[in-house]
């Protein structure tokens, strides 16, 4: 069995084996992996019994369950009015800038993913972004770099 | 205008007490029925936006014939400018924990769900550590009752009642016909009862102090009080909970930054309301008081005369077309369309009159759409259509 089928076993050991079942470990796979791959999803289908189809039918409909390879760390940034209004292409440059990636790309070590997400929640701090779970709020491109070069030094970069 | 200011501060959601072991322990000696009387004479109505009255809804739950009932708090909070939610539950969780124990003693449920949205998953170790001590008062009382918690992915729509249970069973989110309704079949087609997170800390208010306490707060057929969540052009961004039915003049001498051009209420799916009709519009649900009346799940956002309408418009629309399920024709391609009309129009690839297509399209949505995502499309396009048509031509 390799790593993956036995991540799936035993998120369905936890989870059980029915439909129901079906969304945390699909969440679960993405908080290890980063993503589902093709082969996460035929392995999780033939875990709960069900179709493939129906696995793939139900991850892409989310857009927190990335079906694409992402990188360890997804970077969110809202996009909905309020951050759009409080500044948040200035904070996208800034992000673009530092990371040399675009909206939609991963750096080449696999590390950063930059995504737009729709609402936050968190408007009346804006502009925000997610990284993976952790929120950022009241955002200027001077803090953003701060961030970023945090995480950058935690893997050893720079 | 120091007589109009009548903006009326409460704090009963953010108050804490500390007390949720006593209220849970001497609400469920009363009996079921009476604690139903109880809400529904407070006249509590759903805080999520859809305005449906609260005791209501427990008691077609509690009617239904079932071996399985679940209790449901929909913390799927998506709408573009509300936060109140995320709040209350990283606040005062025991109020929810505690609501959904008493509705599932009244309704006969025994076990609930929280659908928290992905985006709030740094909610989940704080809150799972509640829900064990929560279980654990519950076991000590002989309640049997309990509580777990599903992430939700990041999709809007799951915030729609039906599309959240078919999310919980492993599907994609997308809402169903109704009826039958979620009392009747909800979760797993069983009896299911599903509120809004600040829906059920009002009936905790409620069951603490009394329906009377919290029906002498508000105005006619809009009773007590909510939160609102302030964004946008601002100087006090941030929550406050206020009594229902003010009106919207108030608000933005309250919160304005002296410039309001106009304000969204409700969120993307709302109304927006600009400077010429604060005077006449009340914040609270309809059937009342001389103009116009707006029910609002919480989210006011403002917005200063530097903000183009155009691009505020365009925004509400690029994310009703992400967000929509895509199930439904009228939804799908109505907000594709929608979004491509305002740009043809913007550029002057169709003259201005295209608008007054759009604005029927948006009506042909609010009689076909299957949910209220495709139907409340027309809320913010045309409200905003009507009163900045400049500003979508030029």
């Amino acid at each position: 069995m390799d790593s993956i089928q036995s991540l799936i076993k035993d998120l369905a050991d936890e989870y059980g084996r029915r439909r129901e079942s079906l969304l945390p470990i699909l969440q679960g796979v993405v908080e290890r992996e980063n993503y589902l791959s093709e082969y996460s999803m035929i392995e999780i289908a033939r875990e709960v019994d069900i179709p493939a189809s129906e696995v793939y039918g139900t991850a892409t409909f989310y857009s927190f369950l990335e079906t694409k390879p992402t990188g360890k760390y997804i970077i969110r940034v809202c996009k909905t009015i309020t951050c759009a209004m409080k500044g948040k292409t200035q904070m996208m440059f800034a992000i673009q800038d530092m990371l040399k990636i675009k909206l939609g790309e991963t750096t080449p070590d696999n590390r950063f993913s930059l995504l737009e997400s729709n609402c936050l929640g968190w408007c009346h701090k804006a502009p925000a972004m997610l990284i993976n779970n952790e929120v950022y709020t009241e955002l200027t491109p001077e803090k953003v770099r701060d961030i970023l070069s945090g995480y950058m030094k935690q893997n050893g970069q720079i | 205008m120091a007589n109009s200011h009548q903006l009326k501060r409460v704090d009963f959601i953010f108050r804490n007490d500390n007390d949720w072991e006593k209220i849970l322990s001497n609400t469920i000696k009363k009996k079921p029925q009476e604690l139903i009387n109880e809400l529904m004479s407070s006249e509590l109505k759903g805080r999520g936006g859809a305005g449906f009255p609260t005791g209501l809804k427990w008691k077609y739950t509690a009617e239904e014939k079932s071996d399985q009932k679940y209790v449901i708090c929909n913390a799927d909070e998506g709408e573009p400018g509300t936060f109140k939610d995320r709040e209350i539950l990283s606040k005062v969780p025991y109020k929810v924990l505690t609501a959904m124990a008493v509705c599932g003693y009244i309704t006969g449920a025994t076990e609930g769900f929280i659908y928290l949205r992905g985006e709030y998953k740094f909610l989940e170790p704080e809150l799972n550590k509640a829900i064990n001590e929560f279980e654990y008062y519950c076991k000590d009382i002989k309640l049997d009752f309990k509580i777990n918690i599903f992430m939700g992915s990041g999709a809007y729509i799951c915030g729609e009642e039906t599309a959240l249970m078919e999310s919980m069973e492993g599907r994609r989110g997308e809402p169903r016909n109704k009826p039958p309704f979620p009392t009747q079949k909800g979760y797993l087609g069983k009896p299911t009862v599903i509120n809004n997170v600040e829906t059920l800390v009002h009936t905790f208010t409620i069951f603490k102090f009394g329906a009377k306490k919290f029906y002498d707060l508000g105005v006619q057929y809009s009773r007590g009080t909510k939160l609102f969540s302030v964004s946008g052009d601002t100087p006090k961004p941030g929550i406050f909970e206020l009594e229902l039915g003010m009106s919207l003049q108030d608000f933005v001498y309250e919160f304005g930054d002296g410039d309001t051009k106009s304000v969204q209420v409700g969120g993307a799916s709302g109304f927006l309301v600009p400077r010429k009709s604060f005077k006449d519009a009340a914040i609270g649900f309809k059937g009342k008081l001389s103009g116009i009346s707006l029910p609002t799940g919480g989210s006011m956002m403002l917005f200063n005369s530097s903000r183009s309408m155009y691009n505020v418009l365009d925004n509400y629309l690029e994310f009703f077309r992400e967000e929509s399920c895509g199930q439904c024709t009228p939804c799908r391609v109505g907000c594709q369309q929608l979004l491509l009309g305002i740009k043809a129009v913007k550029r002057g690839e169709k003259p201005a009159s295209y608008l007054d297509k759009l604005i029927r399209l948006t009506e042909t949505m609010q009689l076909t759409a299957k949910c209220g995502l495709g139907q409340s499309v027309a809320n913010s396009f045309s409200s905003i259509v009507e009163n900045f048509r400049e500003e979508m031509i030029y």
